[in-house]
């Protein structure tokens, strides 16, 4: 049991075991002495029940003295630290800088023998933040599952191997996840959060005076922000969707070799890279150097790819190369016109299930047998990517005979619906002969009463 | 071959020409209210075709989450007539609750609640609270979403009640959530309980309008009234309006197929715009509009336990309202009645536009 935990005890039972003749008679003087250790008892319960409160009071003289400081280069990175990732974790300066941060001097905190390192270099900041995280013992203190290759993927980056070569502008880890003000990287927050990973890359590469020393272009950013995939990141708030580091790599960041662009693509769209790579265009694409999926989707700006991209007609990006005397343009002819039937024959039968239904016709069920129609035709876009008639072929068939039945349920439905207003005539004119009979017979029956 | 020697066996055991003799005597008044005479009988004819076209519906329904909706999907789109018996079923509930409500309205302002037909009123209030748990229990057997959502809601609006409302909620929905315990538990009601206890209330309502006869508006109490055989003169109009019924039943069904929606999905939002059936929709409106708090009372609570009342209040008519001499009375239930009718139908409107 703690000593602080014994007193707040012993205060509190000398509180209940008052003499009882004392108690009657009781001064000033002792009420006081006994306030006063019920004070003494709350305190240390206070002290007891909030640890954390007591945790706070650490000393750290860095912090003290940089809020202090006026120039805001000094002073920032004590008012940054407040939501840093490190001091969350009960990290403080010392354990990246070194010295001594008990010491109430300048001098004796910065004391170079208690191990003060300073500021790093910028060469040595990969190396600086890599002495814990490229520590798997260390780093399984704190986050067992965070990888510890960081440092090791970096210099296998092309910023990595510029900074090796003493390059200085090269990106380090503070360039991406800022500095101080660290913060994890599922905080919204945070610089290379899903959301902000483009505008933390877009900080350099977007920049067309830090770029021109590199002699690469810096219109990655704006491309990227008319793609499909941006649509998807910021628009529907897809965090899923590809961003900068989903293709480049983020620590290893480098820009992909046109050999390895499938590969890149392929994380995801899996699907059409294995079609691809089976396909006749692999050939052909690596004879002519073509970059794989690059050549007809473009790499940053990639547009929401459409139907007109596929086929010979005006729009169409298969006569970029193919001319009408080879097999590839007849194949992309009749994939395209195979597409386009599909997507006629399935609008139609929508059209018509949608006719049926708002006349009152119960046709939940064809519509939903419809969507069959729908994934062939999602099938053989996919399809597309093997340029293979045939093999669309394979899928828009059993789709046509899908949207085919769709349409014939939804003539079916209506022919009902003409069969059921007819027989609603016939049944009308029986049910109002009924009544005027009835009516007569009442007329019968009372004017037979009346005579009587 | 004459049928005189079975109906001569049946009087010897049933006593059918006593039965007869009985109708042949019972006569109805004539006069200018005549016509609120007939909505009765159509309430009662609707009600039979309910069991009717429940039972043909029986044959292909099955009640669990998993199969309720296809069933019904099956019965509207495969079975020969089964779009017609659905929706039969769906609008002749809804012009039964309709012709109800004016019978039940017709009856209040000619006053045939007055002695000696007090529990004539009551055993009617009974059927018109069974009714609308027809309804209810009824409309979420398609397993729709609509179907789905409204139930969520109205079980909710039951667990609003004070001290018992979590327990009625549990009750109806067996559980704390609308889930296929639910359905069960509503398909039971809507074809077994309600069933039987509306029949048990069916005979002893037309029971009692047979043993005191038919009612005459207070003013027509004491002065010579004009009269027609029950049998067969009024009977043969009664049976015209039923054929009538049929009619429009039919183009209803025909024209304005009900519909079924999409099959109900516990983790699928609600739909926009949820509505209950037009008959709770004046309660409905009402508990939307009813302010959070209302003198420190929670709002919602209030308005539930103001329409218990008025339910409560209905039961007790014939018992407050007991004499035809009491004008001033007679003026306070009517002004009552009327801004009643008047709110209803509001609301029911409001609810219907917004």
């Amino acid at each position: 049991m703690s000593v602080r935990i014994q007193n707040s005890i012993d205060a509190l039972e000398a509180m209940g075991h008052e003499e009882p003749a004392l108690q009657g008679s009781r001064t000033s003087c002792e009420i006081g002495g006994v306030v006063i250790r019920l004070a003494l008892a709350l305190i240390s319960l206070l002290l007891i029940s909030f640890p954390a409160f007591a945790q706070e009071q650490k000393k750290s003289s860095c912090i003290e003295c940089h809020l202090k400081l006026e120039d805001p280069r000094l002073s920032a990175p004590a008012k940054l630290f407040d939501n840093d990732i490190h001091r969350t974790r009960g990290l403080s300066c010392n354990d990246c800088h070194g010295g001594d941060p008990n010491a109430d001097s300048k001098e004796a905190a910065k004391d170079r023998s208690k191990g003060y390192l300073g500021r790093p270099r910028t060469l040595d900041i990969p190396a600086y933040c890599g002495k814990c995280h490229s520590d798997a013992n260390l780093m399984k203190r704190f986050n067992p599952s965070l990888r510890v290759d960081q440092e090791r993927e970096y210099y296998t980056s092309i910023h990595g191997a510029r900074l090796k070569e003493g390059d200085q502008r090269a990106a380090t880890c503070i360039s991406c996840h800022s500095v101080h003000g660290i913060r994890a990287i599922n905080d919204p927050l945070s610089s290379v959060y899903p959301l902000n990973v483009a505008d933390t890359c877009a900080k350099c590469h977007a920049s067309g005076d830090y770029m021109r020393g590199f002699n690469i272009p810096s219109d990655q950013f704006a491309k990227f922000k008319t793609s499909v995939h941006a649509k998807a990141l910021y628009e529907k708030q897809d965090l899923s969707a590809p961003t900068c580091n989903d293709c480049h790599g983020n620590h290893g960041a480098t820009p992909p070799g046109i050999a390895a662009v499938a590969n890149v693509c392929g994380q995801c769209h899996a699907r059409q890279a294995e079609l691809f790579q089976k396909s006749p265009h692999k050939a052909a694409f690596d004879q002519k150097e073509l970059g794989e999926c690059i050549t007809c989707h473009s790499n940053h700006a990639i547009a929401t790819p459409n139907d007109q991209m596929l086929g010979t007609g005006q729009g169409s990006l298969c006569i970029n190369c193919h001319s009408p005397s080879d097999k590839g343009f007849v194949a992309a002819g009749q994939m395209r016109s195979m597409i386009d039937e599909l997507i006629a024959r399935t609008n139609s039968s929508s059209e018509i299930l949608a006719r049926a239904e708002r006349l009152g016709m119960e046709v939940s069920r064809p519509k939903f047998e419809l969507k069959g129609a729908t994934d062939a035709l999602t099938h053989a876009r996919v399809l597309i990517h093997s340029a293979s008639a045939d093999e669309v072929k394979k899928v828009v068939a059993p789709g046509l005979e899908v949207a085919e039945k769709g349409y014939q349920s939804g003539v079916a439905a209506l022919a009902e619906r003409t069969y059921r207003r007819k027989g609603l005539l016939v049944s009308l004119v029986f049910i109002l002969f009924l009544a005027v009979v009835v009516y007569l017979k009442i007329r019968q029956i009372e004017g037979k009463a009346r005579t009587a | 071959m004459s049928i005189r020697p079975i109906t001569a066996w049946l009087d010897k055991r049933l006593a059918l020409n006593e039965v007869f003799k009985i109708a042949e005597k019972k006569e109805v008044p004539v006069h200018r209210h005549s016509i609120w005479y007939y909505f009765g009988g159509m309430t009662l004819f609707l009600f039979t075709v309910q069991v009717v076209t429940g039972i043909l519906l029986l044959l292909y329904y099955r009640p669990s989450s998993e199969n309720a909706f296809e069933s019904v999907q099956f019965i509207v789109t495969e079975v020969q007539f089964g779009w017609l018996i659905r929706s039969i079923h769906s609008w002749s509930a809804n012009l039964m609750i309709l012709t109800l409500f004016i019978h039940m309205f017709s009856v209040f302002f000619l006053r045939a609640y007055y002695p000696p037909r007090e529990i004539t009123w009551v055993s009617g209030a009974f059927l018109l609270i069974i009714c609308i748990c027809f309804g209810f229990s009824g409309y979420l057997l398609p397993w729709n979403k609509l179907a789905f959502s409204a139930t969520k809601v109205g079980t909710e609006i039951a667990g609003v009640v004070p001290v018992v409302g979590h327990t009625v909620l549990r009750f109806l929905r067996g559980g704390d959530d609308v889930t296929g315990a639910t359905l069960t538990r509503f398909f039971g009601f809507h074809v077994a309980v309600l069933p039987a206890t509306a029949t048990v209330f069916i005979g002893i309502h037309v029971l009692l309008v047979q043993l005191h006869g038919m009612s005459v508006p207070p003013k027509l109490i004491g002065k010579p009234v004009q009269k027609m055989k029950f049998i067969p003169n009024f009977l043969l109009r009664d049976l015209i309006g039923w054929i009538l019924a049929i009619g429009v039943l039919a183009a209803l069904a025909a024209l304005f197929p009900w519909e079924l929606g999409e099959k109900a999905d516990a983790f699928a939002p609600a739909p926009a715009g949820i509505k209950p059936e037009w008959y709770f929709l004046f309660m409905f409106e009402t508990l939307k509009r009813i302010p959070a708090k209302v003198v420190g009372l929670d709002g919602e609570v209030l308005g539930i336990m103001a329409f218990n009342l008025v339910a409560l209040m209905l039961f007790l008519v014939p018992f407050i309202d007991r004499s035809p001499e009491n004008h001033r009375r007679r003026m306070i239930f009517n002004i009552i009645a009327v801004l009643a009718l008047i709110y209803m139908i509001v609301m029911t409107i409001i609810g219907f536009l917004t």
